[in-house]
């Protein structure tokens, strides 16, 4: 067995896995880390500062967690989700009550939705307290307020799935502030004089047409499920890596001396 | 310019302009060829080198040779085909056919409607709510000012009330409760040809612009 199990670790493939046997060294620990693709987004070393829960809240990495969530049971709903105005609304019903865990499934989705967007904004509200927006780290503040603003929008974008009259609705007075967008508006400052309309202006484009219709479920629907989390995917990218060239994670100002 | 050989040798040949002066004593005595290069007199007179600055003169890419003519024209090819791709993706972001109702229809005929009555009959497919009075006909348009959500009639209160946020209207269009900020629209309103009443949704009349006393907003008809 024991042979085996040797001749195993010496192969090629074994070897490209696992690269290192597991004795217990600093070096060892270390090059775990940095030599796994799926860890190495985690700093190699952590200040002791960083494990006090107190001073982080780890919102942060709850909000990332809330994504990964997101993600896996977003894409799980789109098996049985399909964004027709026909349909929409009927496989949303489908998946309350007939599909297996289904309710399980949408209510992850649905309540980390809401969670992630809390999470968001005391996120927020910790970095603005503990001041770990100013320098170094001013230009990881902007890149987490867009970060913000695309959770807004994935919320938002997801809010009109259901298709039901709460969402077209909300959608409906959602979008009508964009008619008053400056420039790009028709009812927005120099908008008309630019010669923006009904039916050629922001507001338009993000609809599909000059109302709430199947266009907009199938615009918002690829927007949710594709081109928001993918920008949200980057940002979340420069955002992490941000952190550690920034000097890691944000401490108390006695521990940043040392 | 020093000369390095110092006064001692006599070089009747003086060194050719441009050269340095070491090449011109370079044959004679090795003990006085190389001298060690002497501190500047200040230490402000130091000048950077100029290694990682191009030449004044040099234009770099934008120097026309044969070699930079393909790679602009590669970058300029690059970038136009990005320009327009992205051009070509807006544009098709605007939908030329829109699948939603015309924005001018028939509404029956005059007689079809009965005097004092607000007519819902075309609201679900127009959003627009006839009303007919002794003398005539207006039509108001079902889009809340506030945000632009359907009201409903209220019959019994003789009122339009948005079941979004409470804005209420009075049979006239008026708003007198709610975060509404002015009246409903009225819309434009004649009879056609055939006889039917034709209601044209894209113009409209504001009161707070005084369009209401304007003939197209009100259809006379007794």
């Amino acid at each position: 067995m024991l042979k085996i199990r040797e001749k195993l670790q010496q192969t090629e493939v074994w070897k490209s896995i696992f690269r290192h046997n597991y004795q217990d060294t600093n070096r060892n620990r270390a090059l775990q880390i940095v030599d796994n693709v799926f860890l190495h987004l985690h700093p190699v070393r952590i200040p002791r500062h960083a494990t006090n829960i107190g001073y982080t809240w780890g919102m942060g990495g709850i909000t990332f967690l809330l994504f990964i969530v997101l993600t896996v049971t977003g894409v799980i709903l789109m098996f049985y989700y399909r964004p027709a105005a026909e349909y929409a609304y009927e496989d949303m019903k489908y998946l309350m009550n007939d599909v297996a865990f289904g309710p399980l499934i949408r209510n992850m989705h649905r309540w980390s939705a809401h969670a992630m967007v809390i999470t968001v904004m005391l996120h927020m509200f910790r970095v603005f307290l503990t001041g770990s927006y100013k320098a170094p780290r001013q230009f990881n503040w902007v890149v987490g307020v867009l970060l913000l603003v695309l959770t807004l929008l994935l919320s938002f974008t997801g809010y009109l799935l259901p298709w039901d009259q709460l969402a077209i609705w909300a959608v409906t007075v959602g979008t009508n502030m964009a008619r008053a967008t400056p420039f790009l508006g028709h009812q927005g400052p120099f908008g008309p004089q630019l010669g923006m309309r009904i039916d050629n202006d922001v507001r338009f484009v993000l609809l599909g047409g000059t109302q709430v219709g199947p266009p907009t479920l199938l615009r918002f629907y690829v927007g949710h499920c594709i081109f928001l989390p993918l920008i949200a995917s980057i940002f979340m990218a420069v955002h992490f890596w941000r952190i550690r060239k920034d000097g890691g994670i944000s401490g108390p100002v006695s521990n940043d001396r040392e | 310019m020093d000369n390095p050989s110092g006064p001692g040798t006599e070089n009747k040949t003086p060194p050719p302009a441009g050269n340095p002066p070491v090449a011109s004593s370079s044959t004679s005595a090795p003990a006085v060829a190389v001298p060690p290069p002497k501190p500047p007199a200040t230490a402000g007179a130091i000048k950077k080198p100029k290694q990682d600055k191009p030449p004044e003169d040099d234009l770099g890419i934008w120097r026309i040779s044969r070699r930079n003519f393909f790679s602009l024209a590669g970058w300029a090819a690059f970038f136009v085909f990005l320009a327009t791709s992205t051009i070509g993706t807006l544009r098709m972001m605007f939908p030329r056919i829109l699948y939603e109702p015309p924005s001018a229809f028939k509404a029956g005929f005059p007689q079809d409607y009965i005097v004092g009555e607000v007519s819902e009959k075309y609201k679900d497919d127009y959003r627009v709510w006839i009303i007919r009075e002794a003398d005539g006909f207006y039509a108001l348009s079902a889009i809340c000012t506030h945000l632009g959500c359907t009201p409903r009639w209220l019959e019994a209160e003789n009122k339009f009330k948005c079941p979004c946020h409470g804005s209420g209207f009075r049979r006239s269009g008026i708003n007198f409760e709610g975060p509404a900020p002015r009246p409903l629209e009225r819309l434009k309103i004649a009879l056609a040809d055939d006889g039917q009443i034709l209601i044209d949704r894209n113009i409209k009349f504001l009161f707070e612009n005084g369009d209401w006393v304007k003939p197209e907003a009100y259809l006379k008809y007794s």
